[in-house]
């Protein structure tokens, strides 16, 4: 017998894992969660079918989602994340000595629930005394705050399921207000390759380059995702992503990482020109 | 007639047995369920173009109803408390003009407000009643009109006594009622038939907590707009009659205007949400108003703009105020009310009903799911952080007493002539002038134009309203009687 589990990543293209067993099914008042086990990718946990994380390669976007924004402003104390149940952007921020408090907003408990059982590997740090769970609407939870954060980290589903609202312009704008004035954003921002997530990738960055004087676009490779090219977006209200960070001082953090360093933060904003080009677009009509 | 209940849909079901009997389509249409016409299929789906057919004895016949057509009729008679009930497939235009239409004639006088539809207008160029308006009051702050009072009507009534029928919307676009139980007393000990239109209102027969519905007023005619609160397809509405109609009467004026051809997709709709309404109409509301109440509260707490309620009920021109209306008065902000519709619409992929000169009204309804409201606060608080100014200077809505000068069929009608619209000061207009929606008209056929109505007409087209209704579309110029 043979089980594989298969994402189509464009009506045309399927990406197959091979699958031992499945240790969780249920749906939730948001959406069907599941989690598999797999003799390659170990772990992984899906949302309504699209692959969210495997335990092999989830180091790739949680470092970059994290210690990106992180090594820009290195004395960031508090941390809104919006999404995230699976808790690996939270593991990956408490690694900061001067972190001082992490809101984790997830809109569906029962996707923190089933981390946690199945999942220890990104939802383990989610106890710590320095993090909140919040419950609800990201874009409610967001609404009600003002000049509250140093950083908030968009770690969404795709804008076609419950994270939809989290790519609208009402959204970020909503961040922007509820940021300190040398505040930090960054989102997951789609993919530029197949034509589906290409379009989505350019609505929010059309609505971010709105919403935020500062607004960059940065790539990682993520096997998993659909076409493995990943991209993320970083704004600010004035902090560069590159130029002026002091990139000396984190390396002294001393801190553990896998795939993030700090030559690869500056390179990850070099984009393919056809990416480029992309952007280039959306921010003439902004 | 057999035994029949809400749980039934009479045209569904006759639709599905045409479906299992496999006729060879040699009657219209002649896309012959969509073989003739693949890309039309491709785009609406095969199950939709299979029952759009045309009158056959197993379906019955819209312009006389002998069978499923009547016994579905029955059933929305029944579910809306009404003695008779007509399926209406031009929309509730169609419905208030045949109401119009079946209760006065050339020379009769009706008494309406003046924020009518442009249907109820139109009705009298088609039959040559006179209007009596009655001064809708105006609330000064919100820029909006009212009901009728009770003593206007009374007054209205007494310097009419030959009027033949009185008019009420069940509620305004903006959710706001007349004493409609009241206004009914009143008319009819006068002799007079009562139409509601209450194409806004649909869904008051199906839960406590809304307006009284005019059927359970004691009116004699309602036009209901099922496609908006009642789920339907849009044009698909309902024409309800109570006790004292003389049904068939109705049934013939309703017959010179509607067309022979009723679509059963409209039919089957207005079925399927009967039912739905009949059997869930409860459920359903009560979710819609939970949904609309917490929206109004989350935007009365962002400052400036003001979701208005119930607390502006003062027991006469606002007698009641259905609670599912989300109007948002905007003009503390400094912005028009079609200013934030177009920036929600522009900058935030949000289309609300419409937006006036102070207001906008964002429809909402069953199919409406929470992260969608909370979508449009969270726009709304966005608007008000970015777009907030001064609004010392802004128009403030005033109601400008019509001065009737000609019946609208006389005035439409008349000999006319063209000028351009700073020249029109002082003449009677040939034409409606109005911003859509709503669609009430600034200007109806008879009306003398006046510069205080020069001045909105100029404002409403400055601050982006869509204006129409003149022969001209670009509203440069009006027809006016020579």
């Amino acid at each position: 017998m043979e089980l594989w589990f298969t994402e189509k990543h464009t009506a045309n293209v399927g990406f197959s894992i091979k699958v031992d067993k499945q240790l969780y099914s249920a749906r939730s008042e948001f959406q069907r969660i599941d989690i598999f086990e797999s003799p390659e990718f170990g772990r992984f946990l899906t949302l309504d079918g699209y692959m969210m994380l495997t335990e092999k390669d989830e180091f790739v976007y949680h470092e970059m989602i994290v210690h990106v924004p992180m090594c820009v402003n290195q004395k960031a104390g508090d941390v809104l994340v919006i999404g995230g149940g699976d808790g690996g952007a939270v593991r990956e921020l408490l690694k900061y000595p001067g972190l001082r408090h992490i809101d984790l907003c997830e809109i569906d408990e029962q996707v923190v629930e089933a981390c946690r059982e199945y999942l220890p590997q990104t939802a383990g740090r989610l106890d710590d005394a320095r993090v909140s769970l919040h419950f609800e609407d990201g874009l409610r939870f967001v609404r009600g705050c003002e000049d509250a954060y140093d950083l908030i980290i968009v770690d969404s589903t795709d804008p076609f399921g419950p994270g939809e609202g989290l790519f609208t312009k009402e959204f970020y704008g909503n961040c922007y207000k509820a940021l300190h004035e040398d505040g930090i954003m960054v989102n997951q921002h789609e993919s530029p390759f197949y034509e589906k997530d290409a379009y989505a990738m350019q609505r929010a960055h059309k609505r971010i380059v709105e919403s935020f004087p500062v607004s960059r676009v940065y790539q990682a490779h993520i096997p998993t995702y659909p076409s493995g090219h990943w991209l993320f977006g970083y704004a600010a209200k004035q902090r560069q992503p590159v130029e002026g960070v002091d990139f000396v001082g984190w390396k002294q953090l001393g801190l553990a990482t896998k795939y993030y360093n700090t030559q690869l933060h500056a390179g990850a904003f070099a984009l393919p020109n056809y990416v480029e080009a992309m952007l280039k677009d959306v921010e003439a009509h902004a | 007639m057999p035994f029949l209940s809400q749980e039934q849909a009479p045209v569904l079901e006759a639709l599905e047995r045409m479906k299992r009997a496999r006729l060879v389509p040699f009657d219209v249409p002649g896309h012959k369920r969509g073989r003739g016409n693949p890309d039309l299929t491709e785009f609406l789906g095969q199950r939709c173009l299979d029952v759009d057919v045309n009158s056959m004895k197993m379906l019955d016949n819209l312009c006389h109803p002998v069978s499923v057509i009547k016994d579905a009729e029955a059933l929305a008679a029944e579910a809306f408390g009404a003695a008779h009930a007509f399926f209406m497939v031009g929309g509730t235009t169609s419905a208030v003009q045949a109401m119009v239409l079946s209760a006065v004639g050339r020379g009769d006088k009706i008494i309406m407000p003046r924020n009518v539809h442009r249907s109820a207008i139109n009705a009298l160029i088609l039959c040559g009643a006179i209007p009596v308006y009655v001064n809708p009051e105006m609330d000064e702050t919100l820029g909006i009109s009212l009901g009728m009072s009770v003593a206007q009507v009374q007054k209205a009534i007494a310097e009419n006594p030959d009027a033949k029928a009185v008019l009420i919307n069940n509620p305004t676009y903006y959710g706001i009622c007349s004493d409609i139980k009241r206004i009914t007393e009143l008319a009819h000990a006068h002799g007079m038939k009562v139409l509601a239109d209450e194409a806004h209102g649909t869904h008051f027969a199906f839960h406590e907590k809304l307006p009284m519905s005019a059927m359970e007023a004691g009116a004699d005619m309602a036009a209901l707009s099922m496609h908006k609160s009642g789920g339907s397809l849009t044009q698909s509405s309902l024409l309800l009659c109570g006790p004292d109609m003389n049904v068939g009467y109705v049934h013939q004026i309703i017959n010179i205007t509607q067309t022979t051809s009723g679509s059963y997709l409209l039919m089957s709709s207005l079925d399927i949400s009967r039912r739905r309404l009949a059997l869930h109409g409860h459920e359903i509301f009560d979710k819609v108003i939970q949904l609309v109440e917490y929206a109004r509260e989350e935007i009365n707490a962002l400052g400036d703009f003001y979701a208005y309620s119930r607390e502006l009920v003062n027991g006469d021109s606002i007698f009641d105020f259905d609670i599912t209306k989300l109007s948002v008065f905007t003009r503390p902000v400094g912005l028009a009310g079609i200013e934030v519709y177009d920036i929600l619409r522009d900058e935030y992929d949000i289309q609300t009903e419409f937006g006036d000169i102070a207001n906008i009204l964002a429809y909402v309804s069953v199919g409406d799911r929470e992260k969608d409201l909370e979508r449009l606060v969270a726009a709304l608080a966005e608007i008000r952080r970015n777009y907030r100014k001064d609004s010392s200077k802004m128009l403030k809505a005033e109601y400008i007493d019509p001065v009737v000068k000609l019946g609208p069929q006389e005035a439409f009608y008349a000999q006319k002539e063209s000028l351009p619209l700073e020249e029109t000061a002082g003449r009677v207009c040939s034409e409606f002038v109005m911003c859509y929606p709503p669609g009430i008209p600034i200007l109806a056929p008879g009306e003398l134009i006046t510069d205080e109505i020069l001045q909105y007409i100029r404002y409403a087209k400055k601050k982006g309203c869509q204006m129409t209704g003149p022969e001209d579309m670009s509203i440069r110029q009006l027809n006016v009687v020579k």
